[in-house]
This record gives structure tokens, sequence and C-alpha cells, in this order.
């Protein structure tokens, strides 16, 4: 009973019913996006109703997962214990115009730029695979 | 004929506690402390009030703020309005704006609104009260665990990504996001409520630590313990009461809504170009008229893209406008003359409310600056919620 507790991890999400298929997705490596089967705006599945026109019928698509850096920043106060400062955070917006929270990777934080091309990667873990992005 | 509601109602009353690392008090006891000082001002009878609004801080979500159950706490036995409410920063205005609605439509008198927050605990850094990392699951659920799984915390890193677009967009420099919070100390330090009275200068500035780059320390708002309440009543009344009135020329809102929506320019347009367009109009009056400002500053930046919105500079030009210290005392537009929230304290949206009644009154002292017309902000969320008033000694 001498082993040292092991590192915290980062929080991991896991689906909710109206997310399976994005976190499966991800499991595959392709980007999942909700699509209102009424008017035909995309969306992270964070939602049942489409929040342009109310709909609640969906379908998917998969992203190209090519983007670019919407906005970043470089975290230096440590709020938790699974993440290591500095790090990078960033909101990455999709050629499909859909927008999601992540991180850089493949460059140094002082390289990043608003307006960077980035591409999809995947961070797998056991359950489930999140989507970073590194310059394209 | 001018807006009906144009200095329909004035407030009239106005309590403060003390502010900052105040421990011992629960935000009941808080509030009652800010109401009971706010009563005592306006020379009203406690049994006069008959509305009361409740706006919890951050404590109304990690638990032991206030809440409905104030009125009892408070005696209130007579009320025709009761509400608790929460637009975030924007609040503060909005509670204003509904009490003038309902006493303009006769449904109250003498309505008290009221916040109060304790986040702060004693041996705790103030960091740790808004991050929220001790309230987080480690298996999230759904793509809201996108946030927590980049590790994006609280409303610091938000703001740092709004900022660092302006900065890309515009040249924005941190000389510039620095003149904003140097400006503020300087009238804090003629404060005798403001937590930070110490000077500083712009080299303090940059060398203050990185919170989320670009977001230096010094330019994040405090963490504060307390409460402040206002009264507000018909202007009828206003002009015999005890304090002189504060009346209400301008109210106004804008929500634009979720910053991940496809298209939002949310980081750098937000919720004060919907609101000014309201408050202006029903005042009458526009950006030139303003004599000081008391803007919702939880960061620089939130005062940088304020500015720019409400018209008193062009979009992207927030930067250049604020870098000759025209904000500060001795400048050409004062604002944040108590010192805001990033050297005053922090109490939400009555921040700037409480110095605009302060300085509407003329009660300023050394700091007083010229009152014709103070616009007040309030702004919420992540630049999503928006509340303005407007505000002058003189009804018309």
């Amino acid at each position: 009973m001498t082993d040292a507790t092991p590192a915290p991890s980062r929080p991991l999400p896991q689906a909710d019913e109206i997310s399976k298929e994005f976190f499966d997705g991800g499991m595959a490596g392709r980007l999942m996006l909700m699509k209102c089967t009424a008017c035909g705006a995309l969306r992270l599945p964070s939602r049942r109703h489409c929040d342009v026109c109310l709909a609640d019928e969906t379908a998917w698509v998969e992203s190209s997962g090519k983007g670019v850096v919407r906005s970043f920043g470089i975290m230096h106060q440590r709020y938790h214990p699974g993440f290591q400062t500095p790090y990078n955070v960033a909101f990455v917006e999709l050629e499909e115009g859909v927008r999601l929270p992540t991180n850089i990777v493949g460059v140094a934080n002082d390289a990043i730029r608003v307006g960077m091309p980035v591409v999809v990667e995947w961070d797998r873990y056991e359950d489930v695979a999140l989507p970073k992005f590194r310059p394209a | 004929m001018g807006h009906p509601m144009r200095g329909a109602t004035a407030i009239t009353g106005l309590g403060i506690t003390p502010m900052g690392r105040i421990f011992g008090k629960s935000a009941n006891e808080l509030a009652a402390d800010a109401v009971r000082e706010a009563i005592a001002d306006s020379g009203l009878r406690k049994d006069e009030i008959d509305g009361l609004l409740i706006n919890p801080g951050i404590t109304g979500t990690t638990g032991g703020g206030i809440g409905l159950g104030l009125q009892n706490y408070l005696g209130l036995n007579n009320l025709r309005l009761l509400n608790h409410m929460n637009a975030a920063g924007s609040t503060a205005a909005q509670m204003v704006q509904y009490a003038s609605l309902a006493i303009a439509a006769g449904m109250a008198n003498h309505v008290v609104c009221v916040f109060a927050d304790n986040p702060l605990t004693e041996g705790k850094s103030s960091g740790s009260s808004y991050g929220g990392a001790s309230r987080m699951p480690s298996r999230p659920q759904g793509v809201a665990g996108l946030y927590q799984h980049a590790g994006f915390f609280g409303p610091n890193t938000s703001y740092a990504l709004a900022c660092s677009r302006h900065m890309e967009l515009y040249g924005t420099t941190h000389d510039q996001l620095g003149a904003i919070a140097v400006a503020e100390r300087a009238w804090a330090v003629m404060n005798p409520r403001a937590q930070m009275r110490d000077p500083m200068t712009l080299e303090m500035y940059h060398a203050s630590r990185w919170i989320v780059e670009p977001l230096h320390l010094l330019d994040c708002c405090l963490v504060s313990n307390g409460a402040v309440a206002v009264i507000v009543s018909g202007a009828d009344q206003a002009k015999d009461m005890k304090a002189p009135p504060v009346y209400v020329l301008g109210m106004g809102q804008g929500h634009p809504g979720d910053p991940l929506r496809s298209g939002s320019d949310w980081e750098t347009e937000t919720g004060a170009k919907i609101a000014a367009k309201t408050a202006f109009s029903m005042a009458g009056l526009g950006p030139r008229d303003m004599t000081q400002l008391q803007l919702y500053d939880c960061y620089t930046y939130t005062v940088l893209v304020t500015l720019e919105d409400y018209g008193f500079c062009a979009k992207g030009e927030g930067g250049p406008f604020v870098a000759d210290g025209k904000l500060g005392p001795g400048g050409s537009l004062p604002t944040n003359t108590g010192g805001g929230e990033l050297s005053g304290y922090y109490m939400w949206g009555m921040t700037p409310l409480s110095e605009a009644v302060i300085q509407g009154r003329g009660q300023g002292g050394e700091r007083q600056q010229k009152n014709d017309a103070i616009l007040c902000t309030g702004n919420g969320g992540i630049l999503n919620y928006h509340g303005a008033l407007i505000l002058g000694p003189n009804r018309s």
C-alpha cells in the first residue's frame, strides 16, 4: 500500500442521450455534427432543439475536421490537478461554421494565432476520444 | 414630448457594507446590513417598503446565497412586488429597471433592490471561488464536457479568449488595457471603500502574473464579500425625501446569446450595442452628453469593448481611445470613479450602480466629477447579458 496515488486526470466527457453519435464517431476518428433536418443548420449535439428554427428532428453529418482558430488563450493559473500549466485553450471554428472549445496541439503556445488553419486530431482514452486540433 | 419613463423614478436610498475579505456574516446578514443602511439613508420607515428584488452573487450558484427567504429575514410583510432575479452582472441595472416599471405602473412605491455575496473563505484564494474546479465531475456528461476536458475554468478563460480576438483583429495592446487598470486604480486611491488603494503604475500592471494570457492578474476584477442595496421610488415622492434623488433617465438591455453559435461576433460586439439604442433613445441623449461613466469592468477588456459598443469610439479603436489616460483623474471621460470592480470592490452590477448613486448625489468627495448624465452599465455571463441605466441629479 505504498504506491503513490495516480496523477488525477483531466475530466473525461461521456456521451449523454443526445450526443451518443458524436462520442461514437470520435472513437472511430470521425467528427460528427448534428444537422437540423428542417432548416439544415449544423450544431454540436448540446441540445435536442435546433437553436435556429427550434425543430427537434435531426440527422448526423461528418465534419471535414478542418477549421481555423477563432480565439485562444494560455492558462497560467492552475485550477484543477489534471492540468499542467501553462496550456492553451481555444475556440476552433470548423469550415462548416460550428465552433467548439478545444486545445491546439503540435505547436508551441507562442506560435498559435487567431485565424490559423487547423485540422482535427483525436485525443484517445480508454473509452472516449476527444477532438483536438493541430496546424493544418 | 419625452419618453414617459424618462425621470419617472429615482434612486432614493443607498446602503453599502464594508467590502472585501469580510468574514463571519452570512449572505442574508450582509444583505440585512445593506438594506438597514439604505432604509435609514432614504428616511423611509421599514413598513413603507413595498417591493423587494433580490440578486445573489456567485453564492446563488455555489450555495448559501440570498434567495426569496430574505423577505422573511428582513421582516418585510407588506410587499406588493417581490422577485429573485438573476441575469448575472446585468441584474443590478435590471432590478432598477423592473422596479421603475412597476412603480410607474402603480404596483409599488418604494422598491429595495439588493445584492449580497460572500464567496471568499478565510484562508483561501480569491480565484478558488470562481474557477469551479472543485465542483467538476470527473466524467462530465455530453459535449458540455468538452469545455472541462479542454481546461476552460470560469469566466477568466472565456474573457481571455474574447480579448485575444480583439487584440488580433484590431492590434489592441497590453499598454492600452493596462491604461484602464491604471486609471481605475488612481480613482480607487481616492475611495475609502475601495479594496486596492495603493497607487499602481503601468510597469506594475505588466509585471503582474498571467492568469489566462492575455489577461494579467491586474486585468481581472477583485472578489469581494459584501452587500449593496438601493431603493427606487417614484420621482414625485423622491423630490421630498431625505437623500438627494438620482433620477433614472434611460434604461436598456441587450442579450446576444450563445457565444458558440455560428456567425456570432460575441468576442468583440456585446449586448451593450443593443442596450445603448434603447437607453439613449429613452433619455433623449447620446454618448457625447455623458459626463461620466460607471462601466461594468469584470476585466479591463470589458471596459474597452463597452466603450466601443456605446459609440464613444469606433469599433476596434478602444485601445488608442483609452491609452491617453482619459478615463482617469483629470481625464476627459471620467470612468469608474470609485475604482470599479478592478480596484474598488466586486459586487457585480452594484459596483457601477453604487458609485453612480454617490456621484449622482454629488457625494464623491475629492473624486466627485461632473454628474449631469451618468452612464451606468452591467455586463454578465461571457459578454452575453447587458443592462444600461442613464442617471442624473436633474429630472428634466
